[in-house]
């Protein structure tokens, strides 16, 4: 297992090296530079061309990116010139956001397709398990921006039990009770709404592992000793279909980021995401490559992270 | 001679083509059939009408007309720059279907050819051509697609179409891979192989044909998931320009609070549509992967 987990780790590190120079290549594709927005237009342009030179702004690429990623490493994104701040600052501020709108989707996930998967998989071919089969075919049909806007609809706007927009009352004074409620109140309407449309294809891949389970050898043996009905379900299939799904975290990040954009923008929640989209529309650059460069990151971290988990669930996996 | 011509009859009629089966249990399937059906008319009639209609004069904004509801000149009302909201809904559920068709052609085309020349080799070149993929795989998609639209200058359906398929091709690629690599172990690889057959021979006249029905499988789920995709970055307003509305159009209008508590006629035909779409073309991916397999047929 540890071979497996070595060998997985050593391409993890080509692959953000390879990241980082697409990244970096598109960002020099994009207009404007770290002087860009910082100057005061009655500089004159030899000073410029003399502080150009100084910043290493005019040598070539792979220099460049030799400078880029050492900055990188210490924490240095740039600089934002919109906001007048360093890069790693402002995405701090944001990041919070997205954090608590990504871990309380996941607990939503896990909480709607546990309890539905096993129902639906002990009960198969019922007018239950139909019903929640249904739903799940439904819901992959379903893009989540269109589900996003209905939620938002019903429940922001018609019934008025959720705030529409925000990711905090105002007025509130960080790390008062009422804060916090204030900014559960805010994610729990975006966080369900990605909850119900990206746990379908967990509640479909529980279930049948266990209508495969239950025809097992293993439970035909726990049957036959007399363990009760629902030790056999609870204990011995319960356990041995959880674990699959365990490795199901690492992917939900990959589908939680490109959630995450589509819900903060419709939600106008305050994260990573929405950052993202304002600082394209902004053109504000040296925002947006620090960005696609943290989602790449995360995204090539949670395949990681599947990939181990599931290296440690299923031996089969390990001797490829 | 009599006997020869019913001998070869019945053996006609023992095996079908891959594709008449995918036929006949589309037929057999009444949800199936009656999403093609639906599918069908959506396409000829958007395509039909929109030759009529004429998209400038659609987009062309009328600051007299602007948020009128449904009335007897704008069946659906008109949108914050007085456009016909009937009019977009029809060009934009054709330019919709025209990229989804295009990006699933062309991953499709890519996907496959890689798939079978991985699969079929083997060995390094096989284990060369997975890092590729699996280097694309990681990458974030949907931001990379966004930074590419706002940094090409001037793009419109059929490169919009190619820089959403550099990212699209992977999943299929996969699939045909993993298929090739159990085709070519068969016997009628290695025979063709001994007969001197060259390899081009018998990767895309032999394997492929053999693999068609998952093939037209994959392309048809696919479909699905690029309208989505599509709509979805129109609706984060980096898809095609106002100037050529997409059913993401229409719903990012929705991002307005006001159009979305009030303007009801804006955004919702365009949501209902796009999930209709959906779900027909699911309908018939599934029905199309039950004929596929032969122990779920129905017919």
């Amino acid at each position: 297992m540890w071979k497996f987990i070595v060998r997985r780790l050593l391409i993890t590190f080509p692959q953000i090296v390879l990241l980082s120079i697409l990244i970096f290549l598109m960002s020099q594709f994009m207009p404007g530079d770290a002087l860009t927005g910082m100057l005061d237009p009655n500089v004159d342009q030899s000073t410029i061309q003399e502080q150009r030179e100084r910043m290493g702004l005019n040598d070539p690429w792979h220099i460049k990116y030799a400078n880029w990623v050492s900055g990188l490493v210490q924490g240095d994104l740039g600089q934002s010139f919109r906001f007048k701040m360093d890069v790693s600052e402002l995405i701090s501020q944001r990041m919070e956001n997205t954090l608590l709108l990504g871990i309380v989707t996941l607990i939503f996930t896990y909480l709607i397709a546990i309890p539905l998967g096993i129902t639906s998989g002990r009960y198969n071919d019922t007018l239950l398990d139909q019903a929640i089969t249904g739903y799940t075919y439904v819901g992959f049909a379903t893009p989540l921006f269109i589900f996003g806007l209905v939620m938002l609809f019903i429940f922001g706007y018609q019934l008025g039990w959720f705030p529409t927009s925000g990711s905090v009352g105002p007025g509130m004074v960080p790390g008062t009770l009422d804060y916090w409620i204030s900014k559960l109140k805010h994610v729990m309407l975006p966080a369900l709404s990605m909850a119900l449309i990206q746990t379908v294809s967990t509640v479909q891949y529980l279930r049948s592992e266990i209508v495969d389970t239950k025809q097992k050898d293993f439970i035909i043996t726990a049957r036959a000793k007399g363990a009760s009905e629902s030790r056999v379900y609870n204990r011995h299939i319960f356990r041995n279909s959880l674990l699959p799904i365990a490795a199901f975290i690492g992917w939900e990040i990959t589908t939680l980021i490109v959630g995450t954009v589509f819900i903060e923008q419709i939600f106008g929640y305050p994260g990573m995401g929405l950052l993202f989209l304002e600082s394209i529309n902004m053109r504000d650059y040296s925002v947006v490559t620090a960005l696609v460069l943290l989602f790449g990151i995360a995204q090539i971290l949670g395949t990681l992270l599947s990939d181990i988990i599931l290296s440690i669930v299923d031996p089969r996996i390990r001797i490829k | 001679m009599e006997i020869k011509n019913v001998q070869m009859e019945a053996a006609k009629a023992e095996n079908p083509t891959a594709l008449r089966i995918l036929w006949r249990e589309i037929f057999r399937d009444k949800l199936a059939f009656i999403s093609l059906i639906f599918l069908v008319l959506v396409t000829a009639t958007v395509y039909g009408i929109s030759i009529i209609l004429d998209q400038d004069e659609i987009v062309k904004v009328d600051l007299f007309a602007i948020h009128q509801p449904p009335n007897d000149e704008f069946i659906l009302g008109t949108d914050y720059g007085g456009r016909d909201v009937f009019g977009q809904l029809i060009i934009g559920t054709r330019n919709s279907l025209t990229i989804g068709f295009l990006v699933t052609l062309m991953s499709g085309i890519i996907g496959i050819v890689f798939g079978l020349v991985s699969g079929y080799f083997g060995g390094h070149i096989d284990n060369a051509m997975m890092r590729i993929l699996d280097f694309f795989n990681v990458l974030p998609f949907l931001m990379i697609v966004i930074v590419f639209v706002s940094l090409v200058p001037k793009y419109n359906t059929v490169t919009f179409s190619l820089i959403m398929t550099v990212f699209l091709w992977m999943g299929i690629a996969r699939l045909i891979r993993s298929k090739a690599l159990q085709e070519k172990e068969l016997d009628y690889v290695q025979a063709s192989r001994t007969l001197g057959s060259s390899h081009f021979k018998i990767i895309f006249k032999e394997v492929m044909p053999n693999i068609t029905s998952l093939i037209v499988v994959t392309m048809t789920l696919n479909l699905a998931a690029n309208i989505g995709i599509e709509s979805g970055l129109s609706f984060l307003g980096f898809g095609l320009p106002e100037s050529t509305p997409s059913l993401g159009t229409l719903l990012s209008y929705a991002t307005n609070p006001q159009t979305l508590e009030s303007r009801w006629w804006i955004w919702i035909p365009a949501a209902i549509l796009i999930l209709m779409l959906m779900l027909a073309v699911r309908n018939v991916g599934e029905a199309l992967r039950r004929a596929a397999d032969s122990r779920q047929r129905r017919g």
